[in-house]
């Protein structure tokens, strides 16, 4: 096909002269090497792709690199520490993508050389690739808030990875507090992973507080104005949680300007929180294997043509789910999922040397705000101008005066979506 | 109407195994369904492959126009364009 496909093959060879040396014939399949995908991040995302990949071409070789044996998944975290999910429930292993004909390695990688087309991992194993797909989520910014760093989260949880131990100790927090205490939550600025999550996780926070400890209180300090679903939430807090759940936006005090783990205090710009238990959800930016790819921009983010989500930046490197920056494209495990389809799509197109066909990016995001109580945002974009644009009239949020059934159709159907598309890619 | 719509999916069933001989993968267009509308998927979320390609365009189209109450595809069918529709229809009433 070209020069590089050439040099890959050439170093295929020399691996498989030994093997020649003993069958005495080159066979058939070592004679036209299939291409090699290579995909960093098993979320929903890269997972996603991995197996789109291989249902469309048995052909391909595909190798999944992932840092965690266990995935975490984001989406329901929040009903694990409300008390209503185990956390179990949110976990899933690589034993089935790896049972699929995926070469899956547990590891990460510490290069990426865009030009000789190959990863390093941290065992020193090369990794050459035809195509790289990063799907690396999300990065959180430790030195954006004074006084909280890594160290300080193991003191005060972020709970926002993919690192389950994070919400174990969040939720053990929360169960051993005392009735009475505040629990604070600092949302941040976007672009943001799951924009609607902080609120869903306040909410779920106040149902616990709410049916076991009803003295406490569940505060959010914001670096924002305003937020995804806002009407629907705020509504709901006040017929829910109308003494437990406060918000503090960016203009009413909310921005935090430091935290102290040590004396479990939040200094805003006009107040001291004295807390008992803190999430603190710092500003984010692309996982960190996109900077080492050459792949981010000044944000921190990638940015990516809308139909073939390859980088504007490096050639032969896509960024698909949290990572990537094309316009309108949300930060949700669904969008993510979908993308990492279109992205196997395009990838099939372009080794076939034909046109990716331009597709419709569909995200509807879930929030639970009580048990049978769900709300939810929806959104269909397409590609114009390189970025991704709402379909006109499409999409959109729950209605604010629905009746309790659509609230608990809603949860119905936000329970069900996720055993489906988790299904669909763990199972 | 009901007649264009006919011939519509009648024209994408003519146009799909030219392209599905390539690909055992959706059509892009029609990539996101099986998030939650899978074979073998939660009861909920009634699956798509196998249906007839004139029940899934007639559902779609009751979606959009509201004749059909929903809680998210009335909003997601709002995103879809009859030949789109008619896409997605003759994909997955060709698959099992």
């Amino acid at each position: 096909m070209n020069a590089r496909t050439k040099t890959r093959r050439q170093v295929l060879h020399g691996a498989a002269g030994a093997a020649a040396a003993v069958a005495l014939w080159p066979r058939p399949s070592a004679a036209q090497a299939a291409p090699h995908i290579v995909i960093i991040g098993g979320g929903f995302a890269g997972a996603t792709c991995a197996r789109a990949l291989r249902e469309a071409d048995e052909k391909l070789a595909i190798t999944l690199v992932e840092a965690r044996r266990t995935y975490t998944a984001p989406p329901f975290s929040n009903a694990v520490l409300g008390g209503l999910r185990d956390l179990t429930s949110q976990q899933f292993s690589y034993d089935k993508i790896a049972g699929a004909g995926i070469t899956v390695k547990i590891d990460t990688a510490t290069g990426i050389d865009p030009q000789a087309r190959n990863v390093t991992l941290s065992n020193g194993d090369k990794l050459p690739y035809d195509r790289l797909v990063l799907a690396p989520g999300v990065d959180l910014r430790f030195d954006a808030i004074p006084g909280y760093d890594e160290a300080a989260s193991a003191q005060v949880p972020h709970a926002w990875t993919t690192d389950g131990t994070q919400f174990d100790l969040l939720r053990s927090q929360l169960e051993a507090m005392a009735d009475g205490g505040l629990v604070a939550i600092v949302s941040p600025v976007n672009p943001a992973r799951c924009p609607p999550a902080p609120y869903e996780r306040a909410s779920m926070i106040a149902h616990y507080l709410k049916t076991k400890k009803p003295h406490s209180k569940v505060v959010i300090l914001d670096a924002k104005d305003s937020f995804v679903m806002q009407s629907l939430f705020q509504n709901a807090w006040q017929k829910l949680y109308p003494d437990i759940l406060e918000w503090k936006s960016l203009s009413s005090g909310g921005n935090v300007a430091s935290v102290d783990v040590a004396k479990k205090t939040i200094e805003t710009d006009f107040d001291t929180y004295q807390f008992a238990v803190a999430n603190v959800i710092p500003p984010q930016k692309a996982g960190k294997v996109a900077a080492l790819a050459g792949v981010t921009d000044r944000t921190g983010w990638c940015p990516i043509d809308p139909v073939t989500f390859e980088s504007l930046q490096q050639k032969n490197i896509h960024v698909i789910g949290d990572a990537a920056l094309a316009g309108a494209m949300p930060k949700a495990a669904f969008a993510a999922t979908v993308e990492g389809k279109l992205c196997a799509a395009a990838i099939l197109s372009l080794l076939a040397g034909k046109a990716p066909v331009p597709a419709k990016l569909v995200s509807n995001c879930y929030s639970l705000v009580a048990p049978g109580y769900a709300i939810s945002t929806t959104s269909i974009n397409h590609p114009v101008n390189g970025q991704y644009v709402d379909v006109e009239g499409s999409g959109g949020i729950s209605p604010l005066d629905a009746p309790p059934a659509y609230r608990a159709e809603e949860a119905k159907f936000a329970d069900a979506w996720f055993r489906t598309n988790t299904a669909e890619i763990f199972g | 109407m009901m007649k264009k719509r006919i011939i519509l999916v009648a024209l994408a069933l003519g146009f799909v195994p030219a392209c599905a001989s390539a690909a055992a993968l959706a059509p892009p267009v029609a990539a996101a369904c099986t998030g939650c509308h899978r074979s073998g998927g939660d009861p909920a979320l009634p699956q798509l492959a196998g249906r007839p390609a004139n029940d899934i365009v007639a559902a779609m189209d009751a979606f959009r126009s509201g004749k059909r109450p929903a809680t998210v595809m009335d909003r997601i069918a709002k995103g879809y364009s009859d030949d789109e529709i008619a896409a997605i229809a003759t994909w997955y009433s060709a698959q099992r």
